[in-house]
């Protein structure tokens, strides 16, 4: 919200007109909540511009145009006249002497950042510029008497004429915009939602002066005259037009005026500037007024031509399905029935509080205006405002929830400003549909518990005093206090304690520890630790921690290659996404990861080792009805280096740091991951339970991806690792007794993995067996086509005895008799 | 030629031979040849027996001093030589220690989680948990439970993604209090980090995706005062010892009173700078006293308990403490730039 501070502080008896002391309420403002955007001077942009007396005027001798004059800009004690006068040519025809003009003066800037420099014109010197409104920036409508081609001449302009020449030589060297009146400072302050009540000028106004009373101590005082309405017309407003509330629900108050005779033209200039330097465009008065009070008061008003209310009657009501509606701005609007409209005898003229029609609009002849002001229920129009695609200034702050009594004072604003400025005569009588009328509410709380709430000592009168300011009725010794109309935020005890905290000082409150009554131990839960586990394991083995986004493009499924009906492909959907890209929550972290290493490999950076823990999102069977499962994964990948083995070494790694007992290798089903390499995929199991899967990835997904063949990717499922883990490892006697080593090497078809092999010599070994080693796979002549050699060292150990031989051979006896039946291995001799 | 003779002979030789040895062999091999069985002076020394009972103990003492004598030579030989042999070894064993070691991979911990990771070491040790909640929310949990109805203008500042009517990405870590509320019973004291979403789009200082790192402590008699200290060990701890915070009174439909937190800016310390836009402030969260109605909202009443909940963006914080100027780093995976830290 744009606040001109010379409107805002008309309001109160705060004197702030240098920058400094603006800049200073600013930021006291902010310090009690009224948060500061920024602080722009209107007008800035023109400087070294001054008032000159022209004292000499003669033409030029070499144009017939120019003529060269001696300008008078102000005092000049080096000067043998004390006076400063400046040589100056120009071509203006209006020039004359004894006139009160603007003057560039030497390194003056000008509208559109135009530097002004001494020079010469056809060969006489020109130490300056005179300036008309064009150059200032100015709009020569809004200084009758000026001219709008030609220079500024002072006493010309109508607010100038009649000034002694005393007064008019006090301007001299003075200002030009200061002068003029043209220079102003906006303040744009942040609203939030709960302070309808400060979306307007008078709103602000009262927080400044309740800051300078209270937070600086400095004192002010907010003062706001009630406004006063003479209804000149003999007409009263009930004869020209009536007001029906079809849903009085919706429409709690609707108040309405009239005004007849109206004559439209530009409204003065005091109220044009305001509303430019509040960022609204000047209109016509009787707009402009709606506008000028809409800002003022925060209360949106519309202004009807009265010809254009067919059968005079106005009605507030739901919109039809399908309704169509013209707005101002000339778009056709469909509406339905969660909206309202005001219509008259035959459809409708306005999408209440959004957007008036365009047939009902102001013109050049209207001759009679009825004014509304109303209440309208803020969740329809903020709906109705967004289905429509059309925020506006009234919306936006019908959709905070306005208040009935500053509805009514709004209305006889209106009605006020028409009879200063002479806009119509203002008719006998308020029409005002008022079906809930708005009790007072007591909000109950006490000083002590302030206090005690806040952490802070301030005492009851203070405590009165800043809530008086705000406009409520204070009753400390009963407990209670009724905050002003305007003020529907005020609910309970810790709405009173929040505006006695930011006017006592935020920033006064001392910082305390937590006592609490009991000391609480704080920590991670096990899980916690053990992903904190994973990230410092993996960062140890050379990966880089990434965080990718949770949500893709549906696309990367057939990147993935999969089938229709993959339950990959059963994703989460983002009903409003930014863009298909972004579109569904991610199932599989397999895409996540692979761009990651697309973006290095288009980097040409070698090698590349990336992990993440984090969520995909699968649809549970009761989904929608239940949250998605937020499925929590390890995912390892990287390409450069690391061969299938390397990459199996460290997702081994990873299991051994955290611990995981019992897991086991399998072949991954190639079939049901069609983005692997068919044989370089391995199933994890953890206690038999599925852990996930890592592998190669198949290189038409890699080619997809534009990332190197020799991509590798593990994504391993959290919970089934830290299910297994080993919490608190129990130590082992060291041995006491010698182990007894043998070899054994056999061969077997060349389809059986080892890992089944090495399970069952593990099994069949028994418990003497310590440990089983695969040494050497040899596949070639001497085992024969089809087959492969696979050779263990065994170490057997007993912790009780040393081992005879007796005992270790009836081991071995053992395993080559299941590696026989099992495999149709034999032994290598 | 006297035997006496004989044994000055002897011991000149060994001098002149032991002076000479210049490898440890030579020295086993003079000892053999001087001191062992067949060796010179035990030789000489068999022949004492022709000697006279007064010549004998003369002689005898003398060829003891040069037995002596070489044993201790030999001895400090094989010393010196040992030593030479080491210092050798040793030249010849050095190495150019400036030549480039053996490249390890070292992976390093993502920027955004080492913030995280670093309040969470600051608030477990004040006695808060962490805690963890869904991502993909019911709109209750991310609005209506914390004050935030349907229709709720504030709802228009929180772009959000939704999944159905009722269901949406989490717009704030806040969520996460009601969670945290709703099953267990006071006393709390929680943070919860986690991602956030909001329907922006990319830039260097925006992302749809972010974390949040939410704040909630709930018992008896807590204050605002105490709400201002916990963010003052937050800030020093940070953003350094010499950090001030001020309190800037805002809107949270589910705080109240509301604050936003400014901290003294750490580029310049408060003067003004590039930083800080001149202003000597940084805003770095916003928080406040847990409004009521969402305390009853959870069942907890009150009038017996009260509570403050913060919520602090991490991004910012990153960007902050690593001089990130683009937030669209953070997410692209590039090992170049997750490497630095």
């Amino acid at each position: 919200m744009k606040a001109p501070v010379e409107w805002m502080l008309s309001y109160t008896d705060i004197k702030a007109e240098t920058k400094e002391e603006i800049r200073e309420l600013a930021s006291q403002m902010t310090l009690s909540g009224s948060k500061v955007e920024s602080v722009d001077r209107v007008g800035a942009e023109i400087s070294n511009v001054v008032i000159g007396l022209v004292k000499e005027v003669r033409p030029h001798e070499n144009s017939d145009h120019l003529q060269i004059c001696q300008v008078d800009v102000g005092e000049d004690e080096a000067a043998e006249s004390g006076r400063k006068i400046l040589q100056i040519v120009t071509g203006a025809p209006n020039v004359r002497v004894g006139g009160y003009v603007p003057t560039a003066l030497d390194g003056a800037v000008i509208a559109g950042g135009h530097t002004i420099r001494n020079g010469k014109l056809r060969g006489v010197e020109s130490l300056g510029m005179m300036c008309s409104f064009e150059e200032l920036g100015l709009n020569a409508a809004d200084y009758p008497g000026g001219v709008e081609y030609g220079l500024i001449i002072l006493q010309d302009i109508d607010e100038f004429k009649g000034l002694s020449e005393a007064e008019l030589n006090g301007f001299i060297g003075k200002d030009v915009m200061q002068v003029l009146g043209a220079e102003g400072t906006v303040i744009d302050f942040e609203i939030t939602s709960n302070r309808a009540d400060c979306f307007s000028i008078l709103g602000l106004a009262r927080e400044a002066a309740v800051t300078e009373n209270r937070l600086t101590g400095r004192g002010a005082k907010f003062n706001c005259p009630e406004p006063v309405v003479k209804e000149e017309s003999d007409a009263r407003v009930e004869e020209l037009v009536n007001v029906k509330v079809e849903a009085p629900d919706l429409c709690p108050r609707y108040m309405a005026r009239a005004v007849t005779d109206v004559k439209i033209g530009p409204s003065p200039k005091w109220m044009r500037k305001r509303l430019q330097e509040a960022g609204v465009r000047a209109i016509n008065n009787i707009v402009d007024i709606t506008n000028y009070v809409m800002l003022e008061y925060g209360q949106p008003m519309h202004a009807f031509d009265i010809r254009t209310i067919r059968g005079r009657e106005i009605t507030v009501r739901r919109a039809a399905d399908g309704e169509k509606l013209t707005t101002l701005d000339e778009v056709e609007r469909t509406l339905d029935s969660s909206m309202l409209v005001i219509a008259d005898k035959e459809g409708g003229i306005a999408v209440a509080g959004v957007m008036g029609g365009l047939d009902s609009e102001i013109r050049e002849d209207t001759p009679t205006v009825v004014f509304e002001s109303a209440i309208f229920d803020g969740v329809t129009v903020r709906r109705g405002a967004k289905k429509i695609g059309l925020r506006t200034e009234s919306s936006s702050r019908f959709e905070k929830g306005l208040d009935a009594v500053t509805c009514a004072k709004a209305l006889d604003r209106a009605a006020e400003l028409v009879e200063l400025l002479g806009a119509g005569k203002v008719c006998k009588g308020v029409i005002d549909r008022y079906s809930r009328p708005k009790e007072p509410r007591k909000v109950k709380c006490a000083v002590d518990a302030i206090n005690k709430f806040i952490g802070i000592h301030a005492t009851r009168q203070e405590m009165e005093g800043i809530l008086e300011d705000l406009g409520c009725e204070t009753h400390f010794d009963e407990g209670y206090v009724i905050p002003p109309s305007f003020r529907d935020d005020l609910l309970q005890d810790a709405d009173i304690a929040e505006e006695v905290a930011r006017f006592y000082g935020y920033n006064r409150i001392e910082s305390s520890l937590l006592s609490g009554c009991e000391s609480m131990s704080g920590g991670l839960t096990r899980e916690q630790k053990l992903c904190d586990r994973v990230r410092r394991t993996l960062t140890g083995l050379g990966y880089n921690e990434m965080l990718t986004f949770s949500f893709g493009s549906p696309t990367v499924f057939d990147k993935l290659q999969l089938p229709a009906g993959d339950p990959l492909r059963d994703a989460v959907v983002i009903s409003n996404p930014l863009g298909e890209d972004f579109s569904v929550m991610r199932t599989s972290m397999v895409p996540s990861a692979l761009e990651s290493l697309a973006r290095n490999h288009a980097h040409r950076v070698e090698r590349a080792a990336l992990f993440e823990i984090s969520y995909v999102y699968i649809k549970t069977d009761k989904y929608p009805d239940e949250l998605p499962e937020h499925r929590r994964l390890i995912t390892l990948a990287g390409y450069g280096d690391p061969n299938f083995f390397d990459f199996k070494g460290d997702v081994e790694a990873l299991l051994k740091a955290v611990r995981v007992k019992k897991y086991d290798f399998e072949p991954g089903d190639a079939a049901a991951m069609p983005y692997m390499h068919p044989g370089r995929l391995c199933r994890l199991t953890v206690d038999g339970r599925d852990a996930g899967f890592f592998g190669q990835i198949h290189p038409v997904v890699a080619a997809a991806y534009e990332i190197p063949d020799d991509t590798m990717i593990a994504c391993l499922t959290a919970s089934a690792l830290f299910d297994a883990v080993i919490d608190i490892p129990q130590n082992k006697e060291l041995p006491k007794y010698p182990a007894v080593t043998r070899d054994i090497a056999v061969v077997l078809g060349k389809e059986v993995p080892q890992g089944y092999v090495d399970r069952l010599i593990r099994q069949r070994g028994g418990s003497i067996l310590e440990s089983c080693t695969l040494f050497d796979c040899y596949e070639g002549l001497q085992v024969g086509p089809g087959k492969k050699s696979l050779a263990y060292a065994l170490s057997f150990r007993a912790p009780d005895r040393t081992l005879t031989d007796e005992d270790v051979d009836k081991a071995m006896k053992k395993i080559l008799n299941g590696v026989e039946t099992e495999f149709g291995a034999s032994l290598r001799v | 030629m006297g035997i006496r003779e004989n044994l000055d002979q002897i011991r000149q030789k060994f001098d002149e031979a032991v002076g000479q040895a210049s490898v440890l062999q030579q020295l086993e091999e003079m000892r053999v040849a001087f001191l062992g069985k067949k060796g010179e002076l035990t030789g000489v020394l068999r022949g004492m027996g022709s000697l006279s009972a007064e010549e004998r103990p003369v002689i005898g003492q003398r060829a003891n001093e040069i037995r002596v004598h070489m044993e201790e030579m030999l001895s400090k030989r094989v010393e010196e030589l040992k030593k030479k042999a080491q210092e050798e070894k040793l030249q010849k064993e050095a190495v150019d220690v400036t030549m480039p070691g053996t490249p390890r991979e070292k992976g390093a911990l993502h920027p955004i989680n080492q913030i995280i990771d670093e309040m969470k070491e600051l608030f477990i040790g004040m006695g808060y948990t962490v805690a963890d909640g869904p991502e993909v929310e019911y709109d209750y949990y991310n609005f209506e439970a914390l004050n935030l109805p349907e229709g709720h203008p504030a709802r228009d500042t929180q772009d959000t993604f939704y999944i159905t009517d009722k269901m949406l990405l989490r717009t704030q870590t806040s969520s996460v209090q009601i969670h945290v509320m709703e099953h267990s019973k006071p006393p709390f004291r929680i943070i919860a980090p986690g991602k956030v979403y909001r329907a922006d789009n990319m830039d260097a200082t925006h992302s749809p995706i972010f974390h949040q790192i939410e704040g909630l402590v709930v018992d008896k008699g807590v204050t605002m005062g105490d709400l201002k200290g916990t963010l003052e060990v937050y800030a020093k701890y940070m953003f350094g010892e010499n950090t001030k915070i001020r309190l800037r009174p805002h809107h949270f439909p589910f705080t109240e009173p509301s604050a936003e937190v400014d901290v003294s800016c750490w580029a310049c310390g408060g003067k003004g700078c590039r930083v800080c836009k001149g202003e000597g402030w940084i805003e770095v969260l916003g928080c406040g006293m847990v409004h009521p109605d969402v305390l009853r909202r959870c069942g907890i009443d009150p009038e017996v308990y009260s509570g403050f909940a913060f919520g602090i963006g991490v991004e910012r914080t990153a960007m902050a403490r690593f001089g990130v100027t683009d937030l669209r780093q953070f997410f692209e995976g590039d090992v170049r730039f997750l490497g630095q830290f």
